[in-house]
């Protein structure tokens, strides 16, 4: 199979959507000409041209509560946030407004939106460019949350989450936008609420999203060299959350490592943490374990900005913890 | 009141009365549920804006589209909404235009292009906007009208989305709806400068009409809004207008921020409603006698309304977790 990069998957996808169905089209800054600061883009207006790909003023708030209102009346906006960290900015319109509508008004009325952005730090450049905000508007219910984990999910998801009728967002990780990984030329979408098992084993379960799958997988390598056998898994979504892919496979091994790149405290590890926590409880050896982003903003220093997202190291390290009995000790 | 049209507009200024007079019943009938509490909740009162609504949505198609505030009857009622679905949706049944779970301030009516009240001051400004994006990249000739308060204007969203408006051409109208208080405050005392000025500012045409007159409101409306589908918008427009309640049906003591007598003042001398219909009576369009049989009719429906939604369905418990999702019956199954 051919391989290509997750941003020429997002390109690609956007494309044959918008081929296919007129009414999508894509809103945000430098969207056009510029193709994004990461040239995901790149091509699309020369051709959709300027009126399917929309070059904005830098306007968060205005572009998104705009792409809500065309939403509602026909349309399908793909709303380009260059940095996940501006969603603070359009919080109102995403989660009082898109997110709303539909239960508001009774089923009445449908905001078939996507809003397309970025997570991940280790780019050096610092805390207001490198959060993975997620768990944000997973916890507003109304909103459907996609993670890819690589160029395949970031084209079977964009497809899927353009073609919903509900108010999708979909977080990219930075890093990976120049990865590449196989990706069928036939087209195909991947259905939300599917995880996907990477790997299986027998002896603990790694659950990682988005660029934490990549750090589970070289965390199954390292154990495999121990003879540690390690499943790992990815949700996919967040929202909807294919809760009994996740229980299955905690019930099989009996140890759970959560690893997500928000930050810790109150995030996406700590639900899903959760969930498992209460309906498989009786087959646990050991406590499920959260593995996030340091609960500190996100520093520019390479010395320590490293140190504040989950390596493959440190999830191997847990799971030796949780083998061999010691964190039922230190619980 | 505006310089008169003929006689051939008869049934348009009837139905302009009419819906005023329906606008004012309505609210009287919901400001009597709040105070005998039979109503969940608080509501926004529209009376003393009714020429505003009215003169605008006259001037629309059903397929125009508006988007409304939390003072937002009025602007339902004047886009053609009718008593008993509005009544319920105030009470929380499951026959209120959104099955109860929108409430006052999130009535919303599809079927006249009517896409919402917003409980977030200014929070539909976008919304507006991007209808008249919609109406521009699909090429139909919908027009958008974006209705909020002076209070309004202080927030940012709407600088943004008139600077693309503009830029855009598109076919949306602003209109503000100045009745003085921004909540509990003197819009003097909130707003520097001018209001109108803010729009000139984009390039954008506006004007500043009357709020009470709705001949004036409607003439006004009626050019923009053909001009607007021809691709000349965006418009603003601030009507200068008063609301006879408080910010709330609760805010009853409200002699902290403003006075008895210039609220007597505007009832007494500035109705819009005691003034277009002196005016038709004048014009001999309609007889005291039309009008006060026109007055009880809307009164009995207005009464019977009430009492159907009084005793309507509350929805079922097993509709809390429908229409989160447009694809999942019950989000929490």
């Amino acid at each position: 199979m051919r391989e290509i990069t997750l941003s020429q998957a997002v390109n690609e996808a956007l494309a044959e959507e918008m081929r296919r169905d007129e009414t999508v089209f894509i809103i945000g800054e430098d969207v056009a000409e510029a193709g994004t600061p990461f040239k995901v883009l790149s091509g699309l207006v020369e051709e959709f041209g300027t009126d399917r790909v929309v070059d904005t003023p830098i306007a968060e708030p205005g572009f998104m509560g705009l792409a809500v209102g065309a939403a509602m009346t026909g349309t399908r906006p793909v709303v380009d946030l260059m940095f996940g960290d501006f969603i603070f900015l359009v919080m109102d319109q995403l989660c009082n407004q898109a997110a709303k509508t539909h239960y508001m008004s009774g089923g009445k009325l449908n905001v078939p939106l996507v809003l397309r952005t970025n997570l991940g730090a280790t780019r050096r450049s610092a805390a207001q460019h490198s959060q993975s905000l997620h768990a944000l508007v997973a916890h507003i219910p109304g909103l459907k949350v996609a993670l890819p984990s690589s160029a395949y999910e970031a084209k079977g998801l964009m497809k899927t989450a353009i073609r919903d009728n509900n108010p999708v967002v979909i977080f990219e990780d930075k890093l990976m936008y120049n990865d590449k990984a196989p990706v069928p030329e036939e087209e195909f979408l991947i259905p939300f609420g599917e995880a996907n098992i990477k790997r299986e084993g027998h002896d603990v379960t790694l659950i990682g999203t988005s660029s934490m799958v990549q750090v589970c997988e070289k965390a199954a390598d390292i154990l495999a060299a121990e003879g540690i056998s390690a499943e790992v898994i990815d949700p996919r979504t967040i929202v909807p959350l294919d809760e009994e892919t996740l229980l299955k496979s905690a019930r099989k091994t009996s140890r759970v490592i959560v690893v997500d790149e928000g930050h810790q405290s109150y995030g996406i590890t700590g639900e899903i943490a959760s969930r498992i926590n209460e309906k498989a409880f009786y087959h646990l050896d050991a406590p499920v374990l959260r593995m996030g982003a340091m609960d500190v903003p996100v520093p520019f220093s390479p010395a320590l900005e490293d140190i504040t997202v989950p390596t493959p190291e440190g999830v191997a390290e847990n799971a030796r913890k949780l083998m061999s009995g010691e964190m039922i000790h230190a619980a | 009141m505006s310089p008169a049209k003929t006689k051939t507009n008869t049934e348009d200024y009837l139905r302009m009365y009419r819906q005023m007079v329906r606008i004012r019943t309505f609210e009287d009938n919901a400001n009597q549920l709040y105070l005998s509490a039979k109503m969940p909740g608080l509501t926004h009162m529209y009376s003393g804006e009714e020429a505003v609504a009215v003169g605008i949505c006259e001037a629309l198609r059903v397929t125009d589209k508006i988007t409304s505030t939390h003072r937002g009857h009025g602007h339902c009622v004047a886009k053609g909404a009718d008593f008993k679905e509005m009544f319920c949706e105030l009470l929380g049944k499951e026959e209120g235009y959104c099955r109860g779970k929108g409430g006052s301030m999130h009535i919303a009516d599809q079927s006249n292009g009517n896409l919402g009240a917003n409980a977030i001051v200014g929070g539909s400004m976008g919304i507006a906007t991007g209808s008249a994006f919609t109406a521009r990249l699909l090429g139909r000739d919908d027009v958008t009208v974006c209705f909020f308060g002076d209070g309004a204007t202080a927030q940012g969203l709407w600088y943004e989305v008139m600077n693309m408006a503009a830029l855009w051409k598109l076919p949306v109208i602003y209109a503000c709806e100045n009745n003085g208080y921004s909540e509990y405050t003197k819009t003097d005392e909130i707003a520097a400068g001018s209001i109108v000025a803010r729009a000139e500012a984009f390039g954008i045409e506006s004007h500043q009409v009357d709020g009470q007159d709705v001949l004036a409101v409607n003439a006004l409306t009626q050019k923009l809004v053909e001009r607007a589908r021809k691709g000349e918008g965006p418009f603003f427009i601030e009507l200068m207008t008063y609301r006879y309640h408080g910010h709330h049906v609760g805010d009853i003591n409200r002699e902290y921020y403003r006075s008895k007598e210039e609220e007597q003042d505007w009832k007494v001398n500035r109705d819009p409603i005691i003034r277009f219909r002196s005016w038709l009576v004048e014009q001999g369009i309609a007889s005291e006698e039309e009008i006060e049989a026109m007055n009880a009719e809307i009164k009995e429906d207005a009464a019977a309304a009430v009492e159907y939604a009084l005793h309507a369905k509350y929805p079922g418990a097993n509709e809390v977790d429908m229409h989160v999702f447009t694809d999942v019956e019950h989000a929490l199954a």
